[in-house]
């Protein structure tokens, strides 16, 4: 099953590797992974998104919270949480393939951050099935890339990962 | 004052009490060995090969209660030692491995002797670090020490650039250690304690399985009281041996792949089982789907959470530091005032004795004109009084030494459990030897294993190290000689030992004593005369039965009650 995991670490050289190597060593799989600093700057937040059996999950919760550097683990998938995640897709179209592109869009909540003679490039934030639901919408051949952050996830409410 | 950070490096091992370090001198280090020359209270043991420094501060460790330390140079310095890093990772021994690095402005430049230490220890080690700043070293080490020494303990590297163990500045040793991302813990949760008694008071079949974790912990004394409130049969694994005496009749035995019959049979069938410090590993239990065939009620205490319901699932799992937690349970059984079901538990003596009875403990068929390894391991137990420290290599006559020598005490049996790692007995054996001046030391090997490390021979002589060296030589790697007899058709591909050094001139060479043995009735006096010499290490080449086997056998893949006796084959 898929499990959207946050973790809490020290923002230090290294950390990341550590993370990383685990899923790699112990045979994990790993969907995505965001990460980037907190509002405290000595800490980073971390955004894993992986899948396997209540057993691993519950092996990959324990491991993590044995690294060192790692202050706090939840795994927001055993509660109410929200996710998003942002992609940005270069499309080539023109005329009223453009037309078309911008009423999909429209209803997906994206936008245009930038538009050349041939081809468009927009921004899109929503949960990861949504994108990919945008995706196959607008169809591959229109596609020239697509760049996606990979989930980022917080509990609803009172569900709260601080120090 | 303003020190360089070579020397607040050896101030920092002063205020650990450091005794011994064991290391090679290189390039990156020259600082640090300049400080340590100058200087007397930290001594070290130059070892020939970085792999042995770091198996002989694991001995120093594992035979003493104190975190081991090692110091080697940058690049084939580091990844030398890597061996015995991973060899003290598997088995959660403290230690602190200090290493040189290339200095800051050449990291990253392919520099000479440049390798990513830790990068290239990360995942075999509990924690690393590079320190980049003079100023970080002290707080540094400080946390070095505590990480391997606190909750599962574990090595941690500092990989220390030149030109920072060159830079001065202020030396101030922090007087404690906060890591607010690392709690290790203390005392188990009470509602589980409860939960454990009620069930251990209840159990029809029980059995106590006792790990390593139990000797590191320092938590032998309460297993034994435990044991003995109960009157429930007890095995201890490979790494957990003296944590239980071995001569008590509530002993069972090792479990496992060689364990003992009754050891294996009590752990499928009983119907609650104990484990303290253990991992249910797949030497210990075999097939995990053959283990969890059979019914029973688990309980786990382990100080790493981690290692509770990894392979196995639980009933009550307890996480804590093993002598607290012991110490809670065995309050608990006694506010209790009550006794486990004598009628149940006779009858699961019964049980239990006949296995024993069937399987007749260990045995083995003594000849008078070979030499069998067992009764070399039978001798040295009766001749050192079972009193000995023993470290081994890894193979057969690890089995042998772990099945025959019945360790009353823990801390006496030093071996690679986890990672198995050939080389290990020799260097091993001189950091014991070390902690232990005036004890007892046998390191027991094979013709194999000790010509992984042998160079140490050197060191011993150096350091004036008395260790008996007691190798079994069968003229064949015999874990793989015996393995590719059993499953691989007799084809013994690459497992025989040609071109053999002769060992007695070998260990005169390097200004030991030397003894060959090949017949079974000059053990005895061989034995006797080696240990009798107490300033000298004796090298003793025991000529051994090439075909003899490790039995019982639990084959790989098969499930516990799926062991081999020996008169099966």
């Amino acid at each position: 099953m898929r499990h959207i995991i946050s973790l809490l670490m020290e923002n230090e050289a290294g950390a990341l590797s550590r993370v990383a190597g685990l899923f790699s060593a112990r045979g994990y799989n790993i969907e995505s992974l965001a990460v980037a600093p907190t509002e405290d700057p000595t800490l980073s937040r971390m955004t894993i998104v992986t899948s396997g059996s209540d057993a691993v999950i519950e092996q990959i919760n324990k491991q993590l919270n044995k690294l060192i550097d790692v202050a706090a683990v939840m795994d927001l998938s055993e509660g109410e949480h929200l996710e998003r995640e942002l992609m940005l897709v270069k499309v080539r179209a023109q005329g009223a393939a453009r037309e078309e592109l911008k009423r999909k869009m429209a209803v997906a909540n994206g936008r245009f951050i930038d538009e050349s003679e041939n081809t468009c490039t927009i921004e899109l934030t929503d949960t990861c099935a949504k994108l990919d639901g945008f995706l196959q919408a607008i169809g591959r051949e229109l596609i020239l890339e697509t760049v996606r952050t990979g989930a980022s996830g917080i509990g609803r409410g009172e569900r709260i990962l601080k120090l | 004052m303003e020190l360089t950070g070579a020397e607040i490096v050896i101030r920092c091992l002063q205020e650990e009490r450091v005794e011994y370090v064991f290391g090679y001198p290189g390039g990156a280090v020259l600082f640090i060995y300049d400080a340590l020359f100058q200087q007397e209270k930290v001594k070290h043991i130059l070892v020939r090969h970085e792999q042995a420094a770091v198996h002989a501060a694991d001995g120093y460790a594992r035979s003493s209660d104190k975190v081991g330390v090692a110091l080697v140079t940058s690049g084939p310095g580091i990844t030398n030692a890597v061996t015995g890093i991973a060899t003290a990772y598997m088995d959660s021994i403290p230690m602190v491995i200090i290493s040189g690095q290339v200095p800051t402005y050449a990291i990253g430049e392919d520099a000479f002797q440049e390798v990513d230490a830790v990068g290239i220890t990360r995942p075999c080690v509990k924690h690393n670090f590079l320190v980049k700043d003079a100023k970080d070293i002290a707080a540094t080490i400080k946390k070095a020490f505590y990480l391997a020494k606190s909750g599962r303990p574990g090595p941690v590297l500092v990989d220390i650039p030149k030109d920072i163990s060159n830079h001065k500045t202020e030396f101030v040793y922090p007087g404690s250690v906060n890591i607010r991302s690392y709690n290790p813990v203390g005392r188990g949760d009470s509602a589980q304690i409860r939960r454990a008694a009620q069930m251990l008071l209840e159990a029809k079949r029980p059995m106590v399985y006792a790990g390593g974790g139990v000797v590191l912990g320092g938590a032998a004394a309460q297993l034994t009281e435990l044991v003995r409130t109960l009157g429930f049969p007890c095995t201890n694994t490979l790494m957990g041996l003296g944590g239980y005496p071995a001569t008590d009749k509530q002993f069972v035995g090792m479990p496992g792949m060689h364990g003992t019959y009754e050891a294996c049979m009590a752990m499928q069938y009983c119907d609650v089982l104990i484990a303290i410090g253990a991992r249910f590993d797949d030497r210990v239990i075999g097939n995990v789907e053959h283990f969890a065939q059979v019914p029973r009620k688990i309980i786990h205490i382990d100080i790493d959470p981690s290692s509770i319901a990894k392979r196995v699932k639980v009933d009550v799992p307890v996480v804590g530091d093993l002598k607290l937690v012991l110490e809670q349970l065995l309050e608990e059984l006694r506010n209790s005032r009550q006794k486990p079901n004598p009628s149940d538990l006779a009858a699961w003596w019964k049980q239990v004795d006949e296995w024993r009875a069937k399987g007749g403990g260990l045995r083995y068929k003594n000849s008078t004109e070979i030499i069998k390894p067992q009764y070399v391991i039978e001798k040295l137990y009766e001749i050192t009084g079972g009193d000995a420290f023993v470290t081994s290599d890894v193979g057969q006559h690890q089995m042998w030494a772990a099945q025959y020598y019945k360790f009353n005490k823990p801390r006496r049996w030093i071996n690679s459990g986890g990672l198995g790692t050939m080389g290990f007995g020799l260097p091993a054996a001189m950091g014991v030897q070390l902690i232990n001046p005036g004890a007892t030391v046998a390191c027991v090997t094979g013709e194999g294993s000790i010509q992984m490390n042998i160079q140490e021979l050197s060191t011993c002589k150096q350091f004036h190290l008395p260790i008996k060296v007691l190798s079994l030589n069968n003229r064949y790697l015999g874990m793989v000689r015996q393995w590719q007899e059993f499953f691989h058709g007799n084809r013994y591909s690459e497992s025989y030992m040609d071109a053999l050094p002769d060992f007695v001139k070998l260990a005169e060479a390097y200004g030991h004593i030397g003894i060959r043995i090949d017949k079974p009735s000059d053990v005895e006096p061989a034995l006797k005369e080696a240990f009798a010499r107490k300033n000298d290490l004796v090298f003793m080449d025991f000529q051994t039965d090439p075909t003899e086997n490790v039995f019982p056998m639990v084959p790989g893949g098969k499930g516990l009650s799926e062991v081999i006796l020996a008169e099966e084959l």
